[in-house]
């Protein structure tokens, strides 16, 4: 049975707040990080940018027009760009333009309307689209290249940039270069242990400010952590799933490295590499697929932490922030069933709190 | 004195300054008073006066005949012109039983008992004479005074709490009144004390309102058992509660009163109404008002008598700057809207705000995107979403479980809500729904045990015919067996 509400009831002031104030602080804050990942890869970074997004957007219209629902209020709500910007962060930034279409549609379409729109999806789309171009594309997935700035010596220029995007991609070949996850997982399985494999590699310093191969908008540790300190000052994010995730991974990687220095880099590369940082602060607490309570929340994010340690150390990927923030998705409905904050003048389980010291004041 | 933390709330923009700084005034008297028999918690009151009749101030014109009720006097003297039904200044504008009276503008009162001193009047003498006067909770609660004065009988109690926090944006009626009367407040709460005997009181008021508290303070020097706290603003500060839990640190046991823990709450505009009643004998029949909002012209607190139209509230403030969104009785959290500026102010009305369509800041809502803002606003612990969701769905038994029942419609979770989700709609909604629904299952189940008392009373009735034909039959044979042994005999 539905009901119509009634149009009384309160409150009649609000908070100045919307969706799309939400995810327009988002954006914002997302704002240094990609501005530094399209200069730092150029133009076909940026066509690759705008090709997601806009993607994202047509999508959303189609759903919502396919499934007779108002497209206005929901396109403005921000929610499929946003989805279309963090995907395309996650992507190599020289991908061709298809690897984009695709993903945002699978965000948009996969991920995100067949749940039932704005709220209602169970997994994270840009996730669920990365995790499912990864499987099917692994090779575009995983061709990085080094830095090449806009303008800069060496550069591809604008119409080379369309070929790299839009024309056929096998010319990477000759410039791709491994991101540090990646190439310490290579030597290591070719037996090179960390004290070679970690020559000549990017110092900690360049990982902090993102001078490196990766995702487009996963370089720069330092960035990304500014964006994430503006949502956390706007209260639009809590620190508990950043911190905790940070912390388990941290945590882990110390006790790892000082039992096994050779195989495990310590916690420092850990942090700063790969799509941690971006994970921490921008994908795992995405707002509709993470828990609603505080120890929920906690919970959730020792366990991306965990999960994304486990899939770097131990497993044929060098990263897992997409599977263990998918992982983690579909536990939080059993999470935000069983964790709930305790309801006041109840205890723990439900019952009427009893003051034991004085019984009650209750004359007999 | 060491206050404790409650968890959530929110800080809505008080708005005060808009008529904090009004003295209050009287309002010109107006044609015709309309005085509801049901402006409090419980059963109406019975009319004691005759269409026609010429009445006093101050004279008892409804009688409350129930246990939860309360009086309802004339507000001035004048000529009641009807008694009959009028649009109620609730939400749903039914009509409820309401007296009309012309003021014959002599404002002359009945004959009052002289002034006595309440601290001679026993215990019972003190809850009658406020139960007389026809005070309720003037908080905007409602619930008759004495009945909350007589819970000594029933429970151990140590303290009372005056709430004086007013966190309700807007409102400034209780702020004026402790500025300007306080004295008089103070007297009430001492009666108080007496009436409940218990050891101390804490008069709480938020710190947003210094005036209010240096005032209280004077008048309280020199009483030692009696403490004026500064608390912090946040909304729901007032919740009576979580009030006492800022104080005491102690949570009331789900489902029980403050006085399960030895607390009796009481507003401070009640405070003032007892002295007024206990001491001199004048029952309840004005109240102080906030006219206020951004649509107001100039916004005031004025002092009201009951039954005057809404109408002349606002026309004495000059009407409005711009069309309102909403006009309300109460603050935005709690308060209502009123159907109808011609409903008459009752007992329980702080504030009569019109709100601009930018204060009221209402837009079409949106799916929830769980982003847990209402969750961490709730001052109850509740996850306000999923009770929603259940509520929407009709599963009204799986809202119950989570805590539906717990939830005091404060609405600090949809005041942070960004999608806009009518979450305290919903829970209104079910809450509503489930009293129905209990009543027709307690109906359902009235005539279950009508009709089985009825067939167990035929039954026995049927029983008692067949016993009774049997031993009628008996008798017969027996007189037939005499008559044969006689007839035999003979
Ligand atoms: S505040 Fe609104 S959008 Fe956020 S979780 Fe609660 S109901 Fe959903
Ligand atoms: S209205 Fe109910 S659910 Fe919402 S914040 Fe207040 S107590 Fe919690």
């Amino acid at each position: 049975m539905k009901i119509t509400v009634p149009i009384i009831g309160g409150p009649y002031t609000h908070e100045t707040s919307s969706i799309n104030r939400l995810m327009l602080w988002v954006m914002l804050a997302l704002l240094p990080v990609t501005a530094y990942g399209l200069y730092l890869f150029g133009w076909p970074a940026i066509f690759l940018f705008t090709v997601t997004v806009l993607t994202a957007i047509i999508a959303e219209a189609l759903s919502l027009w396919i499934a007779r629902r108002p497209i206005k209020p929901f396109l403005l709500d921000g929610s499929a760009v946003l989805t279309g910007w963090l995907l395309a962060l996650t992507l190599p930034p020289w991908a061709p333009w298809w690897v984009g279409v695709v993903g945002s549609l699978l965000a948009i379409v996969i991920g995100k309307q067949v749940f039932g729109g704005l709220g209602q999806n169970l997994f994270n789309p840009a996730m669920v689209a990365r995790v499912a171009l990864l499987i099917s594309f692994p090779l575009q997935l995983t061709t990085f290249v080094a830095p090449h700035p806009l303008f800069a010596a060496g550069s591809p220029g604008f119409m080379d940039s369309l070929h790299v995007t839009f024309g056929h991609a096998a010319q990477l070949d000759g410039i791709s270069s491994a991101t540090l996850l990646g190439h310490i997982r290579t030597q290591l399985s070719q037996g090179i242990d960390l004290s070679k494999a970690l020559l000549n590699q990017p110092s900690l310093t360049q990982l902090l400010w993102g001078n490196t191969a990766g995702s487009m908008g996963e370089t720069s540790a330092l960035l990304i952590l500014a964006g994430g300190l503006l949502l956390l000052a706007r209260r639009i994010i809590s620190w508990r799933i950043p911190v905790a995730m940070l912390a388990t991974v941290a945590v882990l990687a110390t006790i790892m490295h000082m039992l096994d220095p050779l195989r495990y880099p310590d916690a420092a590369y850990h942090l700063l590499s790969g799509s941690l940082m971006l994970g921490a602060f921008f994908i795992a607490t995405d707002l509709v697929t993470s828990p609603v309570t505080g120890k929920g929340q906690l919970l959730y994010a020792v366990g991306c932490g965990l999960l994304i340690y486990v899939i770097r150390s131990w497993s044929g990927f060098p990263e897992g922030v997409a599977f263990a923030v998918l992982l983690m998705n579909a536990l939080t409905p059993l999470i935000d069933y069983y964790i709930k904050p305790r309801v006041y003048g109840r205890t723990h389980r439900g019952e009427p709190i009893q003051y034991a010291d004085e019984a009650t004041s209750k004359k007999s | 004195m060491k206050l404790f933390k409650i968890r959530g709330g929110v800080h809505p923009d008080d708005r005060k300054k808009l008529s904090a700084n009004k003295a209050i005034e009287p309002m010109p008297m107006p044609k015709l008073l309309r005085i509801p028999l049901q402006q409090h918690i419980g059963a109406p009151a019975e009319p004691v006066v005759r269409k026609g009749d010429k009445v006093l101030k101050g004279q008892l014109l409804a009688d409350s005949k129930s246990v939860i009720s309360a009086a309802v006097h004339a507000p001035t003297s004048g000529q009641i012109m009807a008694i009959g039904n009028y649009m109620a200044p609730h939400p749903s504008g039914l009509p409820i039983r309401t007296i009309t009276l012309k003021p014959d503008h002599d404002d002359r009162w009945i004959e009052l008992p002289a002034e006595v001193d309440p601290f001679t009047l026993t215990l019972d003498e003190i809850v009658k004479r406020v139960a007389d006067a026809g005070i309720v909770g003037m908080g905007g609660a409602t619930f008759p005074s004495a009945v909350k004065l007589g819970l000594r009988k029933r429970y151990e109690l140590h303290t009372l709490v005056l709430n004086g926090a007013e966190c309700e944006p807007y409102l400034t009626c209780d702020d004026r009144l402790m500025r300007e009367q306080a004295d008089d407040i103070l007297d009430g709460i001492r009666i108080m004390m007496h009436a409940l005997q218990v050891e101390q009181a804490l008069i709480a008021i938020e710190n947003n309102k210094p005036e209010a508290l240096a005032a209280m303070r004077e008048a309280s020097s020199g009483f030692n058992k009696i403490k004026v706290i500064n608390v912090p603003t946040r909304y729901p500060m007032g919740s009576e509660k979580h009030l006492v839990q800022t104080l005491t640190g102690k949570e009331t046991p789900a489902r029980a009163l403050t006085a399960d823990i030895g607390i009796v709450v009481h507003n401070v505009a009640t405070a003032h109404a007892v002295h007024d009643a206990v001491r001199f004998g004048r029952p309840l029949i004005s109240r102080v008002v906030t006219v206020s909002g951004g649509a107001i012209q100039q916004p005031r607190n004025l002092h009201v008598l009951i039954g005057t139209p809404v109408q002349d509230l606002l026309d004495y403030c000059g009407g409005f700057l711009e069309q309102p969104s909403h006009i309300l009785s109460g603050g935005p959290m709690m308060g209502h809207p009123i159907p109808d500026t011609k409903v008459p102010v009752i007992k329980g009305f702080n504030g009569v705000i019109a709100l601009t369509a930018k204060e009221t800041a209402i837009r079409p809502p949106m799916p929830c995107i769980r982003c847990a803002n209402c969750v961490t606003a709730c001052p109850c612990g509740l996850v306000p979403l999923e009770m929603a969701a259940r509520a929407r769905n009709g599963d009204l038994q799986g809202a119950v479980d989570l805590g539906l029942m717990d939830c005091i419609a404060c609405g600090s979770c949809a005041y942070v809500c960004p999608a806009h989700v009518p979450l305290v709609q919903y829970f209104n909604y079910a809450k509503g729904e489930l009293t129905l629904r209990q009543r027709a299952e307690h109906k359902q189940a009235e005539t279950k045990r009508l009709a089985e008392q009825r067939a167990v009373r035929i039954e026995h009735q049927k029983k008692a015919k067949r016993e009774a034909m049997m031993r009628r039959r008996q008798e017969a044979a027996r007189k037939k067996a005499a008559a044969q042994t006689t007839e035999t005999e003979v």
